[in-house]
């Protein structure tokens, strides 16, 4: 899923000050499972807002609604009514849901709510870590399961550097090696032959650092 | 041709040195310590690049004001700080300023310099870098024409190719594999992280016999206890004996030094049956380097 996490309430006020009516937008996909963005942390951010606002006398009028997912127009369609009726839009979303919003209703003004940070998984309780670069080649076939771009402090696709030290990265006592991890793992299984194998420079034009990339499938045009 | 290929391809025990240029443009103490210290002594002088990611003056123009002083440079490349374009390109200029000895590494991450909002590149890897260099001597390169035909070079240049290895580190079984992977893509030489266990290193020559470039052990010089456990805490794949450690704490106050010297003095004899060389770093104290030639019987 993405994981993002919400601004802090400073940076948040910058947005709205001076408004008179704010509309808070959570949204129901990834940062609702990630708890940061769903309905009942849209619910906790105009409680927060109303109480620093009100501190400082302002009473403007925050309401709440949450969508299924803002990265999808039909979802948005149902709010069109609550976002023309507000002067600030603040949306939960992911920055995707944000951009689609914002290229819907051109005249709103829209603000982001929270910083957008990686796709990952949950993986333990409470806590998220970032698995994928989205390198559009993925090599999880020959690591183990265990992706070197995104889990590998350098993005090293042929095995370690000289930085692992008892299992860790050199960047952090706290974070495992991959490379540690994907040798463990291929040795476990009697694969190292996946290891010893010179992998070609990446073709970075295929990833994020490359040109937007846009799918299109034309069966659903 | 380099030297260092030269002596290395003789079968002479070979020892190189190691020179950090400066944060700033104060370059000549650099030069000066190894026109002093270890020309004549040492085959190459490697110069770090950008080392430990603390921003400072270039390896590649200090390989050239080496050139210039009549001492044969090893210029270090990491893979860090440039993409695939800058790279070669650097690998041109190298070679267009006479500079043939390069030591491919993947450098220490962003995180661990003084720099640490920059970008990490890291667009090739040590490996592509190495493949990169053998696509230049070939007179071609990375990339390719609309068509998908490799580029041309307008004149290919000719390297010695380096690489390093740890030898201790605690699962050496990768390090290993990496080697292999390394010298696959051309690496034509070796000089290791700093080693302070003979046996443990006479263990790994064992298990890279197989593997038929020559292997210069990494000789750092331990300047006194607390930073032998500075390394021991810090250093991945650096482990120095209790035994090394009592010394230097045992020695006289402003004596360190010849501790320091004795010490690597010994490593390097104990090991020299098992290698091909020695890269001795000093840290900045090249003006020790004879002591510990002499020291190691060199
Ligand atoms: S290899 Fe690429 S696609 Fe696969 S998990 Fe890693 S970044 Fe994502
Ligand atoms: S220590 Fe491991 S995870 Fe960290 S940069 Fe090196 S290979 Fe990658």
């Amino acid at each position: 899923m993405i994981v993002a996490e919400r601004k802090p309430l400073e940076d948040i006020l910058k947005y709205v000050s001076g408004r008179k009516k704010v509309l808070v937008l959570g949204c129901g996909g990834c940062v609702s499972v990630c708890l940061t963005g769903g309905e009942k942390e849209a619910e906790i951010l105009a409680s927060e807002l109303r109480i620093a606002l009100g501190k400082a006398g302002h009473k403007p009028d925050i309401s709440v609604r949450t969508v299924t997912r803002q990265c999808d127009r039909e979802f948005n369609e149902t709010v069109r009514r609550e976002i023309a009726g507000a002067d600030a839009v603040l949306t939960m979303a992911c920055g995707a849901g944000v951009q689609l919003l914002s290229g819907m209703f051109e005249d709103a003004e829209i603000f982001p709510a929270m910083n957008t940070t990686f796709l990952g998984a949950n993986v333990a309780p409470g806590t998220w870590e970032e698995n994928c670069r989205g390198c559009g080649q993925c090599m999880l076939a020959e690591t183990a399961g265990i992706c070197p771009i995104a889990r590998c402090s350098k993005g090293l696709i042929n095995g370690t550097c000289g930085g692992t030290k008892d299992g860790k990265c050199e960047v952090s006592k706290d974070m495992d090696c991959a490379w540690y991890l994907i040798y463990r793992r291929l040795k476990a299984r009697g694969r190292l032959d996946l290891l010893m194998t010179v992998r070609p420079p990446v073709n970075w034009a295929r990833s994020s650092a490359g040109v937007k990339r846009t799918m299109t499938r034309k069966e659903l045009a | 041709m380099s030297r260092l290929s030269e002596s290395l391809a003789s079968g002479k025990f070979t020892v190189t040195g190691e020179i950090g240029p400066p944060k700033g443009i104060n370059i000549e103490p650099a030069l000066h310590e190894a026109e002093e210290y270890l020309k004549g002594r040492v085959v190459a002088v490697n110069v770090t690049d950008i080392q430990t990611a603390v921003m400072r003056f270039g390896s590649m123009a200090t390989c050239h004001l080496l050139l210039d002083r009549g001492i044969e440079p090893i210029f270090q490349m990491v893979c860090r700080d440039r993409n695939r374009l800058a790279l070669q390109s650097d690998l041109l200029s190298a070679a267009g300023l006479g500079i043939e000895n390069v030591l491919a590494l993947t450098g220490d991450h962003i995180l661990m310099g003084d720099h640490k909002e920059a970008k990490p590149v890291y667009d090739l890897d040590v490996i592509g870098l190495l493949q990169a260099m053998v696509k230049l001597e070939q007179g071609t390169d990375l990339g390719c024409d609309s068509k998908g035909r490799p580029n041309k070079l307008d004149g290919a240049p000719k390297f010695f190719k380096g690489c390093c290895v740890t030898p201790c580190a605690d699962e050496v079984e990768p390090q290993i594999i990496k080697l292999e992977k390394k010298v696959a893509a051309g690496a034509q030489f070796v000089q290791t992280q700093a080693v302070y266990d003979p046996k443990a290193f006479g263990e790994f020559m064992k298990k890279v016999s197989h593997i038929k470039v020559p292997i210069l052990v990494g000789i750092v010089v331990l300047k006194n206890a607390g930073m032998a456990k500075y390394m021991n805490a810090n250093v991945p794949g650096v482990n120095v004996p209790k035994k090394l450690i009592d010394r230097l704490a045992a020695a006289n106050k402003g004596e360190e030094y010849k501790v320091s010297i004795k010490i690597a003095g010994e490593l390097i004899r104990e090991m020299k049956g098992m290698c091909q060389g020695a890269h001795i770093m000093t840290l900045g104290w090249d003006k020790y380097v004879p002591d510990i030639l002499a020291e190691a019987g060199l």
